[in-house]
């Protein structure tokens, strides 16, 4: 197990170090933040002021020595528009995305476990077929137009739940949250349900395939035969063993989740760190670009290390010695 | 009887191997209706200059007193706005059309360029082996393992706007999936009887790679490149509603999108509305083709 660990450490390392690279690179050889920064009458001593403050007139290379450095110290550079530090803007939105995400996640686990399972035990029932043509649709709308039709029924039709801000922010045992205040459950329905949905199909998706692959297995049969009880084999029998590929896949996706309320945040105008991105983007504020990027990476990274620890433990098969197969 | 004696000498189209793969697909009616809607929605992007009332990126034409029309009202001009005009006063009919254009350009060309690389990409690995081999298919890992958007948003931040770079943007998410089929195909396909007859015949590595092994990719390859143009034309569009990705110069239909959605609180739901169910019917349509033609050429699934 700590062999393990260690050896997917290194690599997980490695994994951002070259993330860290191609973003370093990416971001600071196309455009020049001088024009950004400085007004248009400023003269040249302004000018080369910024340049020296912000150490752009290094070589690329020992910024790029000072960035890794910085880094690793948690310093990734401070914003030009807000002049703070980029990471601490960031993880200031952290918890408003966090939030978000997971709720996104528990819905669709809610959902789209037990529809899921439901058309993979009954795959000819008509509500099955609407089950599953609604998964496609779930898979081929793009996100942002959801969201805005979430905002036209919902706000617009029906006023019945507001589409844009975080709502009042509760605090318990010391964390900070919306989902405190019945005002803050009323502003995350919509983007989170907007977020989940994608993710709800894929659950369906890979649930429904599941049951269909584990129903026909002997073990299923026996335990028929045993004289179980139906609720019993779906219980112990049949989520146990779809669960693995579910969770799997879960894990990976918290990290689409976390990509794609970049989308979400800006139509509900939800103060998380994806709002924060492209906000940066379109005032190019490199900083925080690089900060957000690195720091999605990272998560990324780490999601799945955590994935595959997970995945181990509850799939005996695999064998956490590496030993080659 | 006597009927299937006399077909029997010459073979029916039914039985050529395009007549099997049409009759399959047919199978379908969903899949079948999903075609024809696909084919009238790219007939009408391309003849749209021939059918729409005005040019709607042609200042002359457009007047801002139209603006904001609600469907159905006569323009300024005589024509009447079918479906509504934008903040702008062009006609949605005509910007819808030309954005479809633009849309289904971007997907289609990100596409094809993403497909010869990353089929290029795939077969080297197949073909090289050893270190090459390994070192590309790390690197394809590595991308699938973050989503597209995420690879999308750090190369827009980093290109900036414009066409060209959003085609460039688009390329990079999806050379990957064609280098991974196409790798896996060739693969699979190296080992058979045919490429061991051509070894023997003493072709070159080179003719038996792209002369017996890339055509025999073809069907997997299609069905990848059906399903991610559709991907490519949704993510062009949530970027451009982003504000990343097309200019206003050429408004796809994201653009268009996302130009509505302000006016779409104070109930002027048409400036959004059609040009999003445009985007929804193209991408639906292509998804629901690639699904079929993934069924019919899957030689697992064939009876």
């Amino acid at each position: 197990m700590l062999a393990f660990l260690i050896r997917r450490i290194g690599q997980s390392a490695v994994v951002v170090l070259l993330m860290a690279t191609i973003v370093f690179f990416g971001v600071n050889l196309v455009g020049d933040p001088v024009h950004m920064l400085v007004s248009p009458e400023a003269d040249q001593a302004e000018i080369a002021r910024v340049i020296q403050q912000f150490g752009l007139d290094r070589p690329i290379v020992e910024q790029y020595w000072l960035f890794l450095k910085g880094a690793v110290q948690g310093n990734l550079g401070t914003s030009f528009i807000f002049g703070q530090p980029a990471v601490g803007l960031i993880l200031e939105r952290l918890p408003a995305t966090m939030e978000l995400a997971v709720c996104a996640l528990v819905l669709a686990v809610f959902f789209g476990i037990p529809l899921g399972v439901y058309s993979g035990i009954k795959p000819k029932s008509r509500v099955s077929q609407v089950i599953m043509a609604a998964s496609i649709f779930g898979f081929s709308l793009p996100t942002f137009w959801v969201g805005i039709m979430l905002i036209m029924f919902f706000s617009v039709q029906l006023q019945l739940l507001p589409s844009t801000g975080r709502g009042e922010v509760g605090s318990f045992l010391g964390i900070d949250s919306s989902l405190f205040t019945l005002d803050g459950l009323k502003h995350i329905i919509l983007p989170a349900t907007n977020l989940a949905l994608l993710k709800m199909s894929m659950v369906i998706r890979l649930s429904r395939a599941g049951t269909r692959e584990v129903m026909q297995q002997d073990y299923i049969k026996f335990a028929r035969a045993k004289g179980l009880s139906f609720g019993r084999i779906v219980w112990a029998h049949l989520l146990k063993n779809i669960m693995i590929p579910v969770i799997t896949v879960l894990g990976l996706e918290f990290g689409s989740l976390i990509a794609f309320s970049v989308v979400t945040e800006s139509i509900f105008a939800w103060p998380g760190m994806g709002k924060l991105l492209i906000d940066s983007v379109l005032q190019l504020d490199r900083p925080v670009i690089v900060a957000y990027l690195m720091i999605v990476v990272f998560l990324f990274v780490a999601i799945n290390l955590v994935v595959d620890v997970i995945y181990s433990l509850l799939d005996p098969r695999v064998s956490l010695t590496g030993a080659k197969s | 009887m006597s009927d299937q004696l006399s077909n029997a000498a010459k073979p029916r189209f039914r039985d050529t191997p395009f007549g099997v793969f049409l009759s399959r697909y047919l199978d379908s009616k969903v899949a079948t209706l999903a075609f024809v809607v696909l084919v009238v929605i790219i007939v009408l992007a391309i003849i749209a200059p021939w059918i729409t009332p005005q040019n709607p990126y042609d200042l002359a034409q457009v007047d801002v007193l139209d603006a904001r029309m609600a469907p159905g009202e006569e323009a300024f001009a005589g024509y009447t706005f079918w479906l509504g005009s934008d903040g702008a006063g062009r006609d949605l009919y005509s910007a819808m059309l030309y954005g479809l254009r633009i849309s289904l350009m971007v997907g289609v060309l990100s596409g094809l360029i993403a497909m010869v690389i990353g089929t290029a990409v795939g077969l080297t690995a197949a073909y090289a082996g050893g270190r090459v081999e390994t070192l590309i298919m790390r690197l394809v890992d590595l991308q699938l393992s973050f989503p597209a958007i995420l690879i999308a948003l750090m190369l827009v931040a980093a290109l900036g706007k414009g066409v060209d770079k959003i085609i460039v943007a688009l390329v990079a998410v999806q050379w990957a999936y064609y280098a991974r089929t196409v790798r896996g195909t060739a693969l699979s396909e190296r080992s058979k009887e045919y490429v061991e007859a051509a070894r023997n015949l003493g072709l070159s590595p080179r003719r038996i790679l792209f002369g017996q092994i890339m055509p025999n990719c073809l069907s997997p390859l299609i069905v990848v490149a059906t399903i991610q143009t559709a991907h490519a034309i949704a993510l062009e569009a949530t970027l451009s509603f982003l504000g990343i990705g097309l200019p206003q110069t050429e408004p796809s239909l994201g653009i268009l999108i996302s130009n509505g959605f302000e006016y779409m609180l104070s109930g002027k739901y048409w400036i959004s509305i059609f040009p999003g169910v445009a985007l929804l019917l193209t991408v639906f349509c292509i998804n629901l083709v690639g699904d079929q033609l993934r069924d019919v050429l899957n030689p697992r699934l064939a009876k």
